[in-house]
């Protein structure tokens, strides 16, 4: 068993222990209250430090899980099990409408518009009659279990402690799942995301789903909790106080939640003790103090305590390495490929106009199976805005685009990629904080298919499996295994664009689109990397490569397709280019 | 509603929109410049009402020691940071005389001024004395080394300051709301419609505000620094702009504005040291109609919340908050609609 998983078990066989030991009722409301706040901030670590959205509406979901709860109980005496339900139901409705109308745009108006919904919700349970108004909804009945009352503190500390640990191991899992992948690749940018095919619209729409909806169930927990519902726990302010605790736990980690909601907690007692008796007049002081930490914690300790608190008992939790367990996994299905010689990519007078700025210039070029295709030029000649046009990045201003026979002109970059063309970027693109193995294993994310409640369960195992076994196998064809488990972060460029080399193979593509893919590299690097490409023309692959280091292009392209000024100049093969003095006049000018 | 209701609720709609329209400006002017996302727009109207209130009752306002306290802090950073650098003692000693020296004249003015009686204007003008330098010391103690930081990191940033200001609002001016005196009490009357000097002096400071801001961005230097850092800050950077002076700047110009609006509405409603949130949201919802970029859209959207506001609460006087903050997500699938392009960070 993983140490931190003995670790785990320790901690919850203890929380398991304290209602029975002789421990203070204060202590045991003061927990139930931490299990109900780190619930809500679970949501946030998920949407601001894995997803980096954010949103200050989250009290406003704990309101309306709340409220659904209290209201249905109490006039309509709705056992709670079926409540949680409609209450999750209208906090998903409302949250798929904040979604839709802001995350198709930057990032900012998210959290700008949770902030509006925040204030209108409060509004809204202050001055509805029917919701009790200032005054709330009184008499909320106690939750039984099975005819097993849970009205005592020390009782239902047991229901909310199970979901809030349950809620936990859940987005662990998830997090290291396909879908957790996905999710994590939002923080990198949508473009290659995209480019491996996933919708970041989507993904972005389900993490602010998913937040809302532990909120949801906090707020309907802390109904039955306080037998009582009013609006001011539930008001911006408290929106901003679980951001405060995510972010002063550690926003990157699921354990940051409950760092922070339980410093909050304790710190807030304490504070609203102490501060009116300092200042002399009552009133809610301890903001300044919140306030002030805040920014100071993002100035000096962007990420949270937790790290911290890692690195101090680091020798007891050792980190993770991940055990090697798919050997034997089934490889992942594989498309069918094209022909030898068969047409694969057929590009038609393309063209790409930045207002007046004709970027690229009616270029046409084509690419059979198996060849190695060398698009070349001056810097500035259009080359990557041509890649970009190709593989769906930009939108072109006419021209079209067939691969495999399929128009493919007006597509996506993400449809385009199912279809089997992968690409490289001229810089980097990587999730820093995820391992090699990991990184490369996105490009398997079309090929596979579980879904985020198989993940949480942990049912997506076998699919796993095989995803990690495929991501080795490419790490292994360019030859990175020995540093699967590096964190990509700390690849030198060589290394990193090798890895993005994988991960693109890792699509299972049947061209292959590489952006630069010798650039940084050392020689002998250079060396390698064309007896890989060599190998995968051999095993039938398609390649189309922008380069710059001469050697290299002759060396290993078929044919090459030289561009000036967004204009293709000439098409041939490596000697027919060499040779050609259009070629020798736009590197070098011609003599007068 | 007949006619003259109509007309006597759309004068207060514009009126309100007046005051919107100068947050939404100092919104869109910081977010271009700086990036940030200044939630705490709203104390700083809040800050200007009481410090005049404080002022009219003959004792010091809070605010002063803030200015105070907030220019030692930012002096002690910087001459700590700077000592760090290894900079000579000297220029950093100068450097922290520089700091406090303008808070401290003001402060002593203050002092002195406070016991005086003096005539409204002149406290008026003592206010925004005050709270105009908190912009830009706020900007020097929370922003300014997270410069380069995302747009989200600075909008948390934004949230924490709106909390630490909002509580030392309520320390410094107590839970208690004021209404200050109107600086015109002359009444016009114009048909159904009676014009209050106030709302004279509203649009007239207003309109004033917003051509003098016009100028300086067109005419003067400062202001094209100002717009060349908002389009691109490392090429204003290379041009020899200083991106720190122009945070500061423009922190100090939303100060002024905030303080300034906080005078204007201050005769027309009572003030208390947690108003300006829901003020400054509202300049910010005009703010996001103009995509916190365009100005002119922005007044636009001033204008239209400031009507929502007065005809939401003849229609429905508690909900006009909700009808507020609420046309937000009509605007919003509106911009998602009209440019849906999701830009890389």
């Amino acid at each position: 068993m993983a140490a931190r998983t003995r670790w785990f078990l320790f901690f919850a066989t203890l929380l398991a222990l304290l209602p029975a030991l002789p421990v203070p009722e204060f202590w045991i409301t003061q927990l139930n209250y931490i299990g109900l706040y780190a619930t809500v901030s679970l949501g946030l670590v998920l949407l601001t430090g894995v997803a980096g959205l954010t949103s200050f509406g989250q009290a406003a979901f704990v309101g309306v899980g709340a409220y659904t709860a209290a209201f249905l109980s109490v006039n309509y005496q709705i056992s709670p099990w079926l409540t949680v339900f409609i209450g999750l139901a209208i906090t998903v409705a409302v949250a798929l409408v904040l979604a839709a109308v802001t995350l198709k745009m930057s990032g900012h108006y998210l959290p700008l518009a949770t902030m509006a919904w925040g204030l209108s919700l409060y509004y809204t349970m202050s001055n509805m009659d029917w919701l009790g108004k200032y005054d709330g909804i009184l008499g909320v009945p106690a939750m039984t279990l099975f005819g097993l009352s849970l009205a005592s503190g020390r009782s239902y500390f047991y229901l909310i402690w199970v979901v809030a640990l349950l809620a936990a191991v859940g987005v662990v899992h998830l997090l290291d799942s396909r879908t957790g992948r996905a999710i994590r690749a939002l923080k990198g940018g949508v473009t290659m995301a995209e480019a491996m095919g996933i919708s970041t619209y989507r993904y972005k729409v389900l993490v602010f789903v998913l937040a809302a909806m532990l909120a949801s169930i906090s707020g309907w927990l802390f109904a039955h909790f306080q037998r009582t519902v009013n609006p001011s726990p539930f008001a911006l302010g408290k929106g901003i106080e679980y951001l405060f605790m995510a972010v002063l736990g550690g926003v990157g980690n699921v354990w940051g939640a409950f760092t922070g909601a339980a410093l909050v907690k304790v710190i807030e007692e304490q504070l609203q003790d102490w501060l009116p008796r300092l200042f002399g007049a009552s009133g809610n002081y301890e903001t300044i103090v919140f306030g002030v930490v805040l920014v100071i914690v993002l100035k000096y300790a962007p990420e949270g305590l937790w790290p911290h608190v890692e690195k101090l008992f680091a020798r007891f939790l050792p980190s993770r390495q991940r055990v090697r367990d798919w050997a034997d996994a089934a490889p992942l299905p594989e498309r069918s490929k094209p022909q030898r010689g068969e047409l694969l990519l057929d590009v038609d007078r393309v063209r790409k106009q930045f207002g007046g700025l004709v970027a690229v210039n009616d270029v046409s070029f084509q690419i059979r199976t198996g060849d190695i295709v060398g698009l070349i030029g001056p810097n500035g000649a259009g080359k990557s805005t041509t890649f970009n046009l190709v593989s769906g990045v930009l939108s072109k201003t006419s021209g079209r685009v067939r691969f495999r026979g399929e128009d493919v002109s007006a597509l996506s970059s993400r449809e385009i990629a199912r279809r089997g063309l992968s690409r490289t970027f001229q810089h980097v693109k990587m999730l820093p904080d995820m391992t090699v193995l990991e990184n490369v294993a996105l490009g398997g994310y079309l090929r596979s298919s579980a879904g985020t409640v198989q993940a949480m369960l942990r049912l997506d195992r076998a699919e796993e499996r095989q995803l990690l076994r495929e991501a080795e196998r490419q790490l292994v064809r360019i030859g990175m295994q020995d540093q699967m488990h590096e964190l990509a972060g700390n690849l030198a460029l060589g290394p990193a664009r090798m890895m993005e080399i994988a991960r693109a193979l890792c699509t299972d593509p049947a061209l292959l689109l590489l952006d630069e893919p010798a650039a940084g590299l050392r020689h002998k690097e250079k060396q390698a990397l064309a007896t890989v490409l060599r190998q995968l023309k051999g095993e039938g692959m398609s390649l189309l490569l922008v380069e710059h280091d001469m050697d290299f292009v002759m060396n290993l392209t078929d044919r090459i397709v030289v561009m000036e000024f967004g204009t293709k100049l000439i098409e041939g093969t490596p000697a027919e280019v060499q040779a050609s003095p259009v070629v020798r006049a736009a590197y070098l000018g011609t003599e007068h | 509603m007949d006619f003259s209701i109509a007309s006597i609720l759309a004068l207060d709609g514009v009126t309100n929109g007046a005051v919107y329209a100068l947050l939404a400006t100092a919104t869109v002017l910081l977010f271009a410049v700086t990036r940030v996302i200044f939630i705490p727009q709203g104390e700083f109207v809040a800050y200007g009402a009481l410090t005049l209130a404080v002022l009219q009752t003959g004792q010091v306002p809070g605010t002063v020691w803030l200015l105070l306290i907030m220019a030692a802090v930012a002096a002690v950073v910087e001459a700590v940071d700077g000592l760090r650098q290894r900079r000579p003692v000297g220029l950093v000693a100068k450097g922290a005389v520089l700091t406090l020296a303008v808070p401290l004249v003001i402060a002593t003015v203050a002092m002195v001024a406070a016991p005086m009686n003096l005539p409204l204007v002149v406290q008026a003008l003592l206010t925004l004395a005050i709270v105009t330098p908190l912009g830009g010391l706020t900007y020097r103690l929370a922003y300014e080394s997270l410069a380069d930081a995302t747009v989200l990191v600075l909008l948390i940033v934004s949230v924490g300051v709106h909390f630490a200001l909002t509580g030392v609002g309520l320390l410094f001016f107590g839970a208690e709301g004021y209404r200050n005196p109107s600086f015109w009490d002359e009444r016009f009357n114009a048909g159904p419609l009676m014009l209050t000097g106030q709302t004279v002096i509203i649009f007239l400071a207003s309109a004033a505000l917003i051509v003098l801001l016009w100028l300086f961005f067109e005419r003067s230097l400062y202001g094209k620094a100002l717009r060349a850092t908002a389009v691109n800050r490392l090429g204003a950077r290379l041009m020899g702009i200083s991106t720190v002076q122009a945070g500061r700047l423009s922190f100090t110009m939303a100060a002024f504005i905030g303080a300034l609006s906080g005078l204007l509405i201050g005769p027309t409603t009572t003030v208390f040291y947690d108003s300006g949130f829901l003020i400054g949201l509202k300049g910010f919802v005009a703010a996001v109609f103009g995509g916190l970029a365009s100005y002119p859209m922005a007044l636009v959207g001033a204008l239209g919340v400031g009507l929502l506001e007065s005809f939401g609460s003849f229609w429905a006087s508690s909900f006009k908050e909700v009808i507020v903050f609420t046309s937000i997500l009509p605007v919003l699938l509106w911009r998602s609609l009209r440019d849906p392009h999701t830009e890389e960070d």
